[in-house]
């Protein structure tokens, strides 16, 4: 089932929309659905960012977005015209693809020409642009080398470079950063976004990579099961995920069952596996199901001695696991009846916890959210 | 100075050490190897190296008249001999007489002087019956061909251990009496016809496989895996077969009561039996069946390396299909291209069972006539000189392909 009712997604208005999916299906057997039922509109000048595991349906998205999949049922409005029938070359949508593809007989700046070449700009005012292009992923120097002398980093900025010579306004990365190694990838997050506010681009891009969908966009959609589970900016998205599903996926999350008791001053009250009540944030709770979950970061439970903020819940279980990561202590906490409670507690204030020893730990009832499903 | 050169004696001494190092392993592989590299030197190269000595080997005349070569050398080359010389072949003659090699003289004299044969082994019995002189009136009572000469300046140019008139006769050149190359009388010009004929078969075999073969490549990397499994079976199946059979079928297809025109008759497309097999036409399809998974294999194996993105990518980017096809995809298929290709013409420069079977008359290569001289003419020499031709123009093409376009660019794996 859907989430969320479809009109929650058109939060864009119309006259802004760069893209409109509406009521968009993609089967490729006529039995089974990779997409159902997609209604997004992406705004101009919006960095958007498909999330979801693979086979969430993401990059059929964009397939049928940049013309190489046609959607079975539906309607897809590039500035209000519809271009389901369109094949890519008139889309004049730029893409970057996962391994690049870029043109390995060719120079670097012959590849940055190439689109250039099909909208009848040719010679100087060619070598400009490229020029320009190349400049902008600061790589003006290597316009005669072959993409195969190029480090992964290097080639990813000509494929970014060969997307955007042509000044397409709609962009659209599929996995793009996914083969390079961390520090580079985090890098080149930061000089795509910079590029998409500078220029004014609008972008869709995808990845199943939550930390580089929360530092680059304006909005995320996250993926699962053929649909939108939740469509928001990052932070509301990391702070009040909607379903079980986005609250698994966008970080880390200690997801427990628990049945609805009341509400007492402003807050859900719950009653845990094991009898014990918790509080919780009264957040959207259509009221109609008793059992629900409730979830809670790591970050957000510390040591009940250290709690700062007045009455929280306090709860305490049997440390099964303990690490070290640097800047803090991992703890995996047995409670409620068997739950596996993960706690992320600053070093300095790991004191006479062992493994296999019991733990007091706190969380405050504003960073418990209470899921229906 | 001294700095500089402890640096260097360091890095030699680094160098050494790396190298010793590495010495197990190059052993190991060296090792691996052996077998293969023997396997080589026994079957491939000392043929070739025996192939090329025996195209300018001469030892007949050496060995079985080599009085009458001494005696030659006072000559003055205008005239008839005088009397020693002919004493001397008398003598020669006689012992080759008892040791049955005359007919082996005449054979390698008549190569160059029809007719020879024969008149030395006449010159040889008559020998065995002479006890003394004179010898030179007898001969040239016996015929005239002693009298002449050409005859003389022949046997005396047959002396050298080396000879290079295989190799002339392979490309229809020959060495006047005056000791000069030119060429062969037209109508005695064969060989060169025979390998524009060779080459130009090849050719067209290797244009029909590509044409033919290109498209199955390319509809084997993006067929669904089961449909790609059994088209890949249907291009190796005639791998696996017999040349001979395969031969053998489009003998039994292409003859003139073959399934071929009887399906054309009884469509009433031809009212009288068409003439397909000993045709050019029967050979040309024959060997480009049997050469298609030879070029269609590497060619596959490019085109499998190269990304199906690349096409979406040139799509995107504006190419229409054609444009993104031709711009994108065809160049990358080049290494395949030329591999298959070159793979395909150097085998079909060999060809010799189907061109036999199917072919007519002026459809025999090269390797028809080696096999004739090899087998028929026992003339190993032509046989040898006609291989050497024909290596040496596959290694010329090979060499022009690498020169065209590059060794890296020609992917044969």
């Amino acid at each position: 089932m859907n989430a969320m009712p479809a009109d929650t997604f058109t939060t864009v208005r119309s006259e802004d929309a760069l893209v409109r999916f509406s009521q968009v299906k993609k089967s490729y057997d006529g039995i089974h659905y990779v997409v159902k039922d997609l209604n997004l509109d992406v705004a101009k000048g919006e960095f958007l960012t498909m999330l979801g595991p693979s086979g969430s349906g993401k990059t059929t998205t964009l397939m049928m977005l940049g013309g190489f999949e046609r959607p079975t049922l539906g309607q897809i409005l590039l500035n209000g015209n519809p271009v389901e029938r369109l094949p890519p070359e008139r889309r004049n949508i730029g893409f970057v693809f996962q391994n690049y593809a870029l043109f390995p007989h060719m120079t670097v700046a012959e590849n940055v020409a190439f689109p250039l070449r099909y909208r009848g700009i040719r010679g100087a005012a060619a070598g400009a642009k490229v020029a320009r292009a190349l400049g902008r992923v600061g790589l003006e120097a290597m316009g005669d080398r072959r993409p195969a002398q190029l480090s992964g980093g290097q080639q990813q900025r000509v494929a970014l470079a060969r997307a955007l010579v042509f000044e397409p306004s709609l962009v659209l990365m599929d996995e793009p950063l996914g083969a390079l190694d961390k520090q580079l990838r985090e890098r080149m997050q930061i000089e795509i976004k910079h590029l998409q506010t500078s220029l004014g681009i609008t972008m869709v891009y995808v990845t199943h990579d939550q930390s580089e969908a929360l530092t680059m966009s304006d909005r995320i959609a996250v993926f699962h099961d053929g649909r939108i589970q939740q469509l928001a900016d990052p932070k509301t998205l990391y702070n009040a995920p909607e379903n079980r599903f986005v609250a698994g996926f966008i970080g880390e999350n200690n997801t427990m069952p628990c049945t609805f008791v009341g509400r007492e001053a402003g807050l859900a009250v719950v009653r845990m596996a094991d009898g014990a009540t918790l509080r919780a944030a009264d957040t959207l709770l259509s009221g109609g199901k008793a059992e629900l979950s409730l979830s809670v970061r790591p970050e957000n439970i510390g040591l009940a001695s250290g709690q700062p903020n007045g009455p929280g819940n306090l709860f305490s279980g049997q440390v099964t696991d303990m690490f070290f990561l640097g800047d803090h202590m991992r703890l995996s906490v047995a409670a409620f009846g068997g739950q596996t409670v993960t706690a992320r507690i600053p070093v300095g204030q790991v004191r006479g916890i062992a493994v296999g020893g019991t733990v007091h730990l706190a969380c405050s009832p504003a960073d418990c959210r209470l899921l229906e499903d | 100075m001294s700095v500089t050169e402890t640096v260097d004696i360091e890095r030699i001494r680094t160098f050494v050490a790396v190298r010793r190092a590495a010495r197990p392993a190059r052993r190991a592989a060296l090792s691996l190897a052996l077998p293969l590299v023997g396997f080589l030197i026994v079957a491939f190269i000392a043929p070739i190296l025996y192939l090329l000595v025996t195209a300018v080997d001469n030892p007949e005349t050496r060995s079985i008249l080599p009085r009458t070569l001494t005696a030659l050398e006072s000559w003055d080359g205008v005239s008839t001999p005088d009397e020693p010389v002919f004493a001397a072949l008398a003598a020669d003659l006689k012992l080759a007489k008892e040791d049955s090699t005359a007919s082996q003289a005449g054979k390698r004299l008549n190569y160059e002087i029809p007719g020879m044969r024969s008149k030395v082994l006449a010159a040889s019995r008559m020998a065995a019956g002479l006890e003394a002189g004179p010898y030179r009136e007898k001969f040239l009572d016996q015929s005239e061909i002693w009298a002449a000469p050409e005859t003389w300046s022949v046997i005396r140019r047959n002396g050298a251990g080396l000879t290079p008139y295989y190799l002339l006769t392979a490309v229809d050149l020959q060495q006047s009496p005056s000791g000069g190359i030119e060429g062969v009388a037209p109508d005695q010009a064969i060989f060169l016809p025979i390998l524009g004929r060779t080459l130009l078969v090849a050719g067209i075999v290797t244009g029909l496989t590509l044409i033919l073969g290109y498209p199955v490549a390319y509809v084997l990397t993006i067929a669904p895996r089961t449909i790609a499994a059994v088209m890949m079976l249907m291009v190796l199946l005639p791998l696996w077969t017999s040349l001979l059979v395969r031969t053998t079928a489009w003998v039994v297809l292409l003859q003139s009561d073959g399934v071929i025109n009887a399906v054309l008759m009884a469509l009433h497309l031809t009212t009288e039996k068409v003439q397909l097999i000993f045709t050019r036409f029967g050979t040309v399809t024959a060997m480009t069946h049997i050469q298609l998974p030879f070029t269609i294999l590497p060619i596959y194996s490019v085109m499998r390396s190269i990304q199906p993105t690349q096409l979406r990518a040139a799509r995107s980017l504006g190419a229409g299909p054609t444009s993104a096809f031709w711009r994108i995809y065809a160049p990358q298929t080049l290494p395949g291209v030329v591999a298959g290709c070159l793979m395909t013409f150097i085998l079909s420069l060999g060809y010799y069972i189907t061109p036999a079977l199917v072919g007519g008359p002026q459809d025999q290569m090269v390797s028809n006539f080696i096999s004739v001289y090899i087998n028929r003419d026992l003339n190993w020499g032509l046989a040898a000189a006609l291989g050497v031709v024909l290596l040496l123009v596959t290694l010329a093409i090979y060499g022009l392909f690498l020169r065209l376009v590059g060794a890296d660019k020609i992917k044969l794996g």
